[in-house]
């Protein structure tokens, strides 16, 4: 059966809490997810005080604060700040974004910070993306033709056809869709995910791919693709604003249309 | 130690290559229970006001007949495909897996029988 319950080893325990220092006056709490793996200790919630007015805008800046200015054992993921990596993927008052494009202003009160649902956590805010990964690379995400490249140009492509891979060509793989599925929660040892799916669907709709057929043989499966029941969260999820759903039920309609002509 | 590669966990025993119809099958079932529905109301509300013999005159007209052989079937084929998909869902053990989408299969498909040779009963003895 799914388990619904924490095992006893991950049930959240009372952390530290961190005041502000006398003087400061405007203030916002952080309360942030801590697992060490090699203190045998429960995972517990650390909490921050920190001075708005010398911390950035977004969620990214004030946990660098955090780990600058107050604790440096604070683990995480990021690299360019700007929502292009994707490495900042966290769960941010019950939602998952990216912390580098998020402001703190659109949060009121506490914020709680959390590793993304439901993936094994290596520490602090960092989980384990391998299994994400190697699911990604086995739709193949790469062209695949039997026509050799022209000799003196790239394949071409018309802005038409280019258009198509608008929504979905902006994906940075951060996860955030993926992780916030609950089918992605109950069946990810097989069910794709949208992150992946989305991808798939990129490469079953580019003009100059030649393996349509052999991808959508692929996909057609009642756990690769079929745990999708449309419950959306993915799509308002999205931090880059992306219809992982949609593209989920594009690729639905095309094994249907193969079927049936 | 794991020393399969991740890829290798993935990819597994490879893509089914089928769960089309069952998705679609769904949908059409679907579709299907939408007129039906409301035929199936019109028809309770005939079975729990009219005398009993007025009720099976009114099921036997073609059209009414016809109409509640294709609510049986489209109702118990639905139920039958969405909690298949509900069990593999929720269930992980490979052997409990098994026989809960068999006893689903089987029951719905004896209750659809037993509907079915109601009616008819109804429709030939009167």
């Amino acid at each position: 059966m799914a388990e619904f319950t924490l095992p006893k080893n991950s049930v959240l325990i009372e952390g530290k809490t961190f005041k502000a220092a006398e003087g400061v006056t405007n203030i916002r709490r952080f309360e942030v997810y801590r697992w060490d793996p090699d203190s045998g200790e429960n995972p517990r919630i650390d909490s921050y005080e920190l001075d708005m007015d010398t911390c950035g805008p977004m969620i990214l800046d004030a946990i660098l604060k955090i780990k600058n200015e107050i604790d440096s054992t604070l683990t995480f993921r990021r690299s360019c700040r700007e929502g292009v990596c994707g490495s900042c993927a966290m769960t941010v008052n019950g939602k998952n974004t990216l912390a580098c494009t998020k402001s703190i202003d659109s949060y009121t009160d506490t914020i709680k910070i959390f590793p993304l649902p439901h993936m094994q956590v290596i520490k602090d805010l960092v989980p384990d993306m391998t299994h994400f990964y190697a699911q990604y690379a086995s739709i193949k995400p790469w062209i695949e033709t039997q026509t050799p490249a022209p000799a003196d140009s790239e394949r071409l492509q018309s802005k038409e056809d280019r258009e198509v891979l608008d929504g979905l060509y902006e994906c940075v793989l951060c996860a955030c869709c993926s992780t916030s599925c609950p089918s992605y929660w109950w069946n990810s040892e097989r069910y794709l995910g949208p992150a992946v799916l989305l991808q798939a669907y990129r490469w079953l709709v580019d003009s100059r791919d030649e393996n349509t057929g052999e991808r959508l043989d692929e996909l057609e499966d009642p756990f690769k693709l079929y745990r999708c029941h449309t419950i959306m969260n993915c799509t308002d999820t999205c931090p880059k604003g992306l219809n992982p759903a949609k593209a989920i039920a594009e690729t639905k309609k095309l094994l249907v249309k193969r079927k049936l002509g | 130690m794991e020393y399969r590669s991740p890829l290798a966990n993935v990819r597994g025993l490879g893509s089914a290559k089928s769960g089309t119809s069952h998705w679609w099958m769904q949908r059409v079932t679907a579709v299907a229970l939408v007129p039906l529905s409301f035929w199936f109301i019109k028809f309770l509300n005939l079975s729990l006001t009219a005398p009993y013999q007025e009720t099976i005159e009114w099921l036997t007209t073609p059209v009414n007949t016809v109409a509640v052989v294709a609510l049986i079937l489209a109702i118990f084929y639905h139920a039958a495909l969405g909690l298949q998909v509900v069990i593999e869902d929720y269930i992980a053990a490979e052997g409990i897996k098994i026989i809960a989408v068999w006893t689903v299969n089987l029951s719905f498909l004896t209750l659809a029988l037993a509907a079915l040779i109601a009616v008819f009963r109804i429709l030939l003895i009167g």
